[in-house]
C-alpha cells in the first residue's frame, strides 16, 4: 500500500472540498471494508483518503410515517438492523442487511459504502481492470471463468455483477439519494444512480468524483409489503449467487403496484418491468410468483458457466414475491 | 529390560477421561505466542516477488530503483534471467525492508521481463491435457473381463471427481530467522517438524546442523503442509544474512493459497460389477489427477473393499501449478470419495439400502471387518438410519429434499520415533521435555496425562516443554503419528523413572520396590496405604540432583499400534430449486485403540468433520485457463464452512472394549477427515435421486446433475 494523505473533515462541505475532480487520486473512506483491502491489493493507490466518519451530519436514522425514512450515508448495516421502524415498515431493507452474515462487516460497513462498493469480479480484483480485459483488449469474462458473472445486461463491455446488498431493496422501495457536491446537493432516484461503465476509468455509479452520497431517502411505506430473498450457498459470510427484492402494493389480495429488483445478476441492480407486469392485477399465488420469476429472467443470457444463475434468479424472485405477499 | 505397558482399565484415573487441554487457556486468552507473533530487535520484513505467469521464461530483472529505496536492506534473486517458472506465484526474488509496506513498495519498483510460455492449469478435462498426461499405473487383479461378463451381472458406470483444494492454515507458512554470527541460526517457524526442519536450513546454508536452533511454541494449523523449511524459510535466512538483521516473513493469504501446498485432484471413470444380490465382483477405473508440475500420489482404489477382480489405470497430469503437499490423510479422501460414491450408486441401482449393501460385502474389508460391522450398526443407531433412510426414488413434495449417506475409512497411524527427557526434581516437580510440536492434537496435554497417570499425580503437577530443537528429538507431526509417539516415549521414561524413585525410597519403607505403588500423590506399599511417603517426601530422597530419564519410542512397540476403521453418516437437506445443500447432522463412529484424552480425541473428530464439510460443499482451487492464475486465492471465493454451515455433529469414540485397549495408542488426526466428502455426497444423491459427480457440491453442480438426471426441478 502506498503512502497517502489522510483527511478527516468534520462537515459535509469540507469533505467535498477535499475531493478531486477526477477518480483515482482521492478516495472516500467510510467503513473501509472494501477500500482498505482494495488498497492493500494495489488496485487503488490514492494520494488522499477523505475519511467521512467524523462528519456527524452524515449519520443518523430518521423516520416518520409522513416523510418516510432518512438514512445518513454513514449509518451502519447493524444500525439499520437494530432500528425497529426499519424492520417493521421496510422488511426488504432489514432482510437485505441481515444477509450480510458477518457481524464485523455489519458493524463497520455503511449504507453509503454498500451502494458505492466496487464489483467483486475476480479478474478485476486480480488487476485486469474494471472491464477485465487481457493485454490485447479482449474481454476475459466471456471465455473465462464466469460462474459468478452477469446473466442480465451482460452484452458487454461490463460482465461483473453489482455487489450491493441494499440496492435492490432500496430501489424496490423507491429510494432516492441526496448527493452533495461543490454546488450543493442534488437528489437522484437510486434506480438511476447505477450505470454501466464503458471504460476502466469510469465508475459504476453516477457520482462525480467530487461528490459524496450524503443521505438515502425512502418514501413512506404504508400499504407496501416488501421482502428480499438471497440465494447464498453458505450461512457464513458469502456473496449471494442471486438476489431479489420485491415491493408490492396490494388492493385486498390483488397486486395493484409492484416493483421487482434483482441483485447480483447484472452490472447494475436490475429492475424487472417484466416481472412487475406479471404481478400487477394478479392475486399472488405460487404459480403467479413463479411466473414473475420466469418473466424476470426472460431476457437473461447465460455465459459459458453461469447458466445456473438464471434458475437461481427466478427462484429468488418467486420467493421474494411470496414472502412479500405473505408478510405483514 | 523393563516391560512397558499401559495400566489396565481398572487402574486408570486419567487416561481415557475428558481432560481439557493444558494450553487451552493460553490459546483462548490470546496469550499463546505463535511464531507469527515473534518480534526480534532490529527485525526486517521479507516479501517475495512472484511470477504472474503460469509458465514463463525470465528474461531480465532490474532491481535498480528498489535498491535505492530508503528502508530496503537486502534483495536476493531466487530465480534469475534464463530460468523458467512453472506456476503463477513462483518465487523470483526476495526483499527485506524495515517494514512490510516498504518491502511491498520495493517489489513494485522491480522490473521483471518475462517471456510467457504455453501452460496448462486445469486438468479436469483430460482430453485437453495432451502430452502433459502420462500413464502412471496400470494394474490388473483377478479376471475383471470375466467378472463383468458373469451371468445376470449388474454393471454400474459412473464418473466422479474432487478438485485440488488448499490447506487453509489459519497461520500461514513463514518464520522469523535470526543469525548469531555467520555460522549459527535461530529459526522461529510455523512447522510440523521442530526436530527435523533445522537440518534442512543447515544443509541449504552450509552451516553445521547443530548450529540451527528451532523454536516454536504454538502452530496455527499445518494439516500436512508444513514439514519443510520452504523457499520462504531458506530465502529469509539468506536475506537475513545479507542484511545482517533478523527477518520475518509470513506468507500473504494469496501466496499461502497458491504456493504453500495443496491436495491433489482425482477424477475417475469407474465401472462396478455385482451379483443381483449385491455381492461385489469387479472394479474398473480410469483415474487421473494433478499435484502440480511434479505429480502426485495415486489414490488406493478401490478403497477398503478388496473387490476380487480389478483393472485400474491412473494418469498423472502435470499442470503449471504450485506443488502438492500432504493434505490430512494423503490420497485417502480421494480414494474414499471415488469408491464410496460408486458403491452407493451401485446400491441404488440394485435398489438396496447402502447400509445393507456395505454389510453384504463386509468380508471384502479384510481384517477389521467385524469392527466395521459393529461401527456401521452403531452409526446407524445414532443416525436412526433404519427409520430415516429412504430409497432414492421416493417422491417427496416441496423443494426441500432430505437424504442420508454413509461411508467408511481407514488409516495407519503408527507412532513415530519420539524421544523425551523426563525429570523428577527433588522438590517433587516433574517436567517432560520433547522436541515435538502440538498441531492441535493436544501433544502437551497427552504427555502430561501419561506422566501424571504413571506417578499418581494430578495433570497440573506435570510441566511439559515442547517446541525446541534442543530437546530430545521427536518425529515430525504427520500421518497421525504424534500422540502415539509422545505418549509412548513419556510412558517409557515415566515407568523407568518411577522404578528408580521406588528403588530409592523402598529401604525407608522397609519393603522391596516391587511392593510399592504410586497412587493419589503418594508412594505407598501396595495394600497398606498407611505405609508410604507423600510424593514430595519421596522425591526429597533424590538428594540434590534431579532424576532424569530418557524415553524413546522406537516407532512401534508394545504401547502403540496402527490401523483403524471408522464409519460416518450424513443427513442433508437439498433445496432442489437452488441446489443449496445444508448439513442437518453428521455421525462419526471412530476407533483409535487406547484413547489417552477423550476430549482432545473428540475434538480431532469434530474438527475433521468441519474440515470435511468444507471440502464436500465449498472448497476448490479455481484456476483460470486464460490467465493461468488462481482466481480465488483468498478466503472470499475460496469458501470454508462457517458455524452456521456445519449442522449437528455427533461423535462416538469406539472405546472401552479390551480389544481397543490392548492395541495401545493409534493416531487419530487423519482418519475422521477421510469420509465426510463421500458420506455427504451420498446423502445428496439420496436426497435428489441423482449423483452429483464432482465435489464440491455447489449449487451449479447440484442443479446441473438434476437437469442431466432428468430430475424434476422447476423447469425454465
Amino acid at each position: 500500500m502506498q503512502g497517502f494523505e489522510y483527511a478527516q473533515p468534520k462537515r459535509k462541505d469540507e469533505a467535498v472540498r477535499l475531493l478531486a475532480d477526477e477518480w483515482g487520486p482521492t478516495e472516500i473512506l467510510a467503513g473501509g471494508t472494501d477500500l482498505l483491502s482494495f488498497m492493500k491489493d494495489d488496485l487503488a493507490s490514492p494520494k488522499r483518503l477523505v475519511d467521512l466518519k467524523g462528519v456527524k451530519e452524515l449519520g443518523g436514522i430518521q423516520y416518520t410515517t409522513k416523510t418516510g425514512l432518512r438514512l445518513g450515508a454513514l449509518v451502519t448495516l447493524e444500525e439499520l438492523l437494530d432500528h425497529a421502524e426499519v424492520r417493521q415498515s421496510y422488511p426488504a431493507l432489514a432482510q437485505a442487511a441481515a444477509g450480510v452474515y458477518s457481524p464485523q462487516i455489519r458493524s463497520r460497513g455503511t449504507v453509503g459504502g454498500d451502494l458505492c462498493q466496487r464489483p467483486r469480479c475476480w479478474y478485476y480484483r486480480s488487476g485486469f481492470g474494471l472491464l477485465a480485459r487481457d493485454a490485447s483488449g479482449k474481454p476475459l469474462v466471456p471465455d473465462g471463468d464466469n460462474r459468478y458473472h452477469a446473466i442480465l445486461g451482460n452484452g458487454g463491455p461490463a460482465y461483473f455483477v453489482n455487489p450491493s446488498s441494499l440496492a435492490p431493496a432500496l430501489i424496490a422501495l423507491g429510494a432516492s439519494l441526496r448527493i452533495m457536491g461543490p454546488q450543493g446537493s442534488r437528489d437522484l432516484l437510486l434506480e438511476n444512480f447505477f450505470v454501466v461503465p464503458k471504460t476502466d476509468a469510469e465508475r459504476e455509479y453516477a457520482l462525480k468524483p467530487n461528490e459524496i452520497v450524503a443521505e438515502v431517502l425512502v418514501p413512506p411505506a404504508s400499504g407496501i409489503r416488501s421482502a428480499a430473498y438471497e440465494v447464498r450457498q453458505r450461512e457464513a459470510l458469502d456473496w449471494p449467487l442471486a438476489a431479489a427484492a420485491v415491493a408490492l402494493k396490494l388492493d385486498g389480495k390483488k397486486v395493484q403496484g409492484a416493483r421487482v429488483v434483482l441483485g447480483h445478476v447484472a452490472p447494475i441492480p436490475w429492475r424487472s418491468p417484466e416481472a412487475e407486469r406479471a404481478l400487477i392485477g394478479k392475486t399472488v399465488s405460487e404459480a403467479v410468483a413463479d411466473a414473475a420469476g420466469l418473466s424476470a429472467v426472460s431476457r437473461a443470457q447465460r455465459l459459458s458457466r453461469n447458466g445456473y444463475k438464471i434458475q437461481l434468479a427466478r427462484v429468488a424472485v418467486k420467493r421474494a414475491v411470496l414472502q412479500a405477499a405473505g408478510g405483514a | 529390560m523393563a516391560e512397558y505397558y499401559w495400566p489396565d482399565a481398572g487402574n486408570r484415573r486419567l487416561i481415557g477421561q475428558r481432560i481439557s487441554r493444558v494450553d487451552g487457556p493460553l490459546k483462548v486468552s490470546g496469550s499463546a505466542k505463535y511464531s507469527a507473533d515473534i518480534s526480534r530487535p532490529g527485525m526486517l520484513y521479507g516479501k517475495v516477488l512472484r511470477s504472474p505467469y503460469a509458465h514463463a521464461k525470465i528474461v531480465s530483472i532490474d532491481t535498480g530503483a528498489a535498491e535505492k529505496m530508503p528502508g530496503v536492506k537486502a534483495i536476493h534473486i531466487i530465480q534469475g534471467p534464463g530460468k523458467v517458472v512453472q506456476w503463477s506465484g513462483a518465487e523470483i526474488l526476495a526483499v527485506a525492508a524495515v517494514d512490510e509496506s516498504t518491502a511491498e513498495d520495493a517489489l513494485r519498483k522491480i522490473k521483471v521481463k518475462f517471456e510467457p510460455l504455453p501452460f496448462l492449469v486445469d486438468e479436469a478435462n483430460l482430453s485437453r491435457a495432451g502430452n502433459r498426461a502420462k500413464p502412471a499405473a496400470d494394474q490388473v487383479v483377478g479376471d475383471p473381463d470375466k467378472a463383468f461378463q458373469e451371468k445376470d451381472v449388474v454393471i454400474l458406470e459412473g464418473s466422479y471427481g474432487l478438485p485440488v483444494i488448499a490447506h487453509c492454515c489459519l497461520e500461514p507458512h513463514g518464520q522469523v530467522v535470526e543469525w548469531e554470527g555467520d555460522q549459527s541460526l535461530k529459526v522461529y517457524p510455523s512447522t510440523q517438524s521442530v526436530s527435523g526442519v533445522g537440518g534442512e536450513y543447515a544443509a541449504a546454508l552450509g552451516i553445521p546442523a547443530g548450529n540451527v536452533l528451532v523454536s516454536m511454541q504454538h502452530i496455527g494449523g499445518g494439516f500436512g503442509s508444513k514439514f519443510d523449511a520452504g523457499p520462504w524459510g531458506l530465502e529469509s535466512a539468506r536475506l537475513a544474512k545479507k542484511a545482517g538483521r533478523p527477518v520475518k516473513y509470513f506468507l500473504e493469504r494469496a501466496a499461502e493459497m497458491t504456493v504453500a501446498g495443496n491436495r491433489p485432484s482425482t477424477f475417475a471413470k469407474i465401472k462396478l460389477a455385482a451379483k443381483p444380490d449385491g455381492t461385489l465382483l469387479g472394479w474398473e477405473s480410469d483415474s487421473w489427477g494433478t499435484g502440480g508440475i511434479g505429480g502426485s500420489g495415486i489414490p488406493p482404489i478401490p478403497y477398503i473393499f478388496n473387490i476380487p477382480n480389478q483393472r485400474k489405470r491412473h494418469t498423472a497430469v502435470a499442470t503449471n501449478n504450485g506443488a502438492q503437499r500432504a493434505w490430512r490423510a494423503p490420497n485417502h479422501p480421494q480414494a474414499c470419495f471415488l469408491t464410496m460414491s460408486a458403491l452407493d450408486d451401485m446400491a441404488a441401482k440394485l435398489r438396496m439400502d447402502p447400509l445393507e449393501f456395505f454389510l453384504k460385502n463386509i468380508d471384502l474389508t479384510g481384517v477389521r471387518k467385524e469392527l466395521y460391522r459393529k461401527e456401521l450398526l452403531k452409526a446407524a443407531e445414532l443416525m436412526d438410519w433404519k427409520r430415516e433412510w429412504h430409497a432414492r426414488d421416493l417422491k417427496s413434495t416441496g423443494p426441500l429434499k432430505r437424504g442420508l449417506g454413509l461411508s467408511i475409512h481407514t488409516w495407519g497411524g503408527r507412532a513415530h520415533n519420539s524421544k523425551c527427557a523426563l525429570s523428577i526434581h527433588p522438590d517433587g516437580s516433574v517436567e517432560v521435555n520433547s522436541g515435538s510440536q502440538d498441531l492441535g492434537t493436544g501433544t502437551r496435554t497427552v504427555m502430561a496425562i501419561v506422566a501424571a497417570e504413571t506417578f499418581g499425580l494430578p495433570v497440573e503437577a506435570i510441566k511439559v516443554n515442547i517446541g525446541d530443537s534442543r530437546f530430545p528429538p521427536s518425529g515430525p507431526s504427520g500421518g497421525s503419528t504424534t500422540v502415539g509417539g509422545v505418549t509412548s516415549a513419556t510412558r517409557r521414561a515415566a515407568q523407568d523413572a518411577l522404578a528408580q524413585l521406588m528403588a530409592k525410597v523402598a529401604p525407608d519403607l522397609g519393603v522391596g520396590p516391587e511392593r510399592l505403588e504410586a497412587v493419589a500423590g503418594r508412594i505407598a506399599v501396595k495394600g497398606d496405604s498407611t505405609k508410604g511417603l507423600s510424593w514430595k517426601q519421596a522425591c526429597s530422597k533424590l538428594g540434590v540432583k534431579a532424576l532424569t530419564m530418557n524415553g524413546e519410542n522406537p516407532g512401534g512397540g508394545p504401547l502403540n499400534n496402527s490401523g483403524v476403521g471408522g464409519v460416518q453418516m450424513a443427513d442433508v437437506t437439498v433445496d432442489s430449486e437452488t441446489g443449496v445443500v445444508k448439513i442437518n447432522k453428521l455421525v462419526a463412529v471412530q476407533d483409535c485403540g487406547l484413547i489417552i484424552d477423550l476430549k482432545t480425541a473428540e475434538s480431532q473428530v469434530y474438527g475433521a468433520l468441519i474440515m470435511g464439510i468444507g471440502y464436500a460443499l465449498f472448497e476448490e482451487r479455481i484456476m483460470d485457463n486464460l490467465t493461468g492464475r488462481m482466481l480465488n486465492a483468498n478466503l472470499e471465493f475460496y469458501k470454508l464452512a462457517g458455524l452456521g454451515d456445519i449442522g449437528q455433529l455427533v461423535v462416538h469414540m469406539w472405546m472401552g472394549d479390551k480389544e481397543q485397549d490392548d492395541r495401545g495408542v493409534i493416531g487419530l488426526g487423519e482418519p475422521p477427515v477421510i469420509s465426510p466428502g463421500a458420506a455427504i455426497s451420498n446423502a445428496v444423491a439420496n436426497a435428489i435421486g441423482v449423483r452429483v459427480p464432482n465435489l464440491p457440491l455447489t449449487p451449479d453442480r447440484v442443479l446441473s446433475a438434476m437437469e442431466k438426471g432428468g430430475m424434476a426441478y422447476a423447469r425454465i
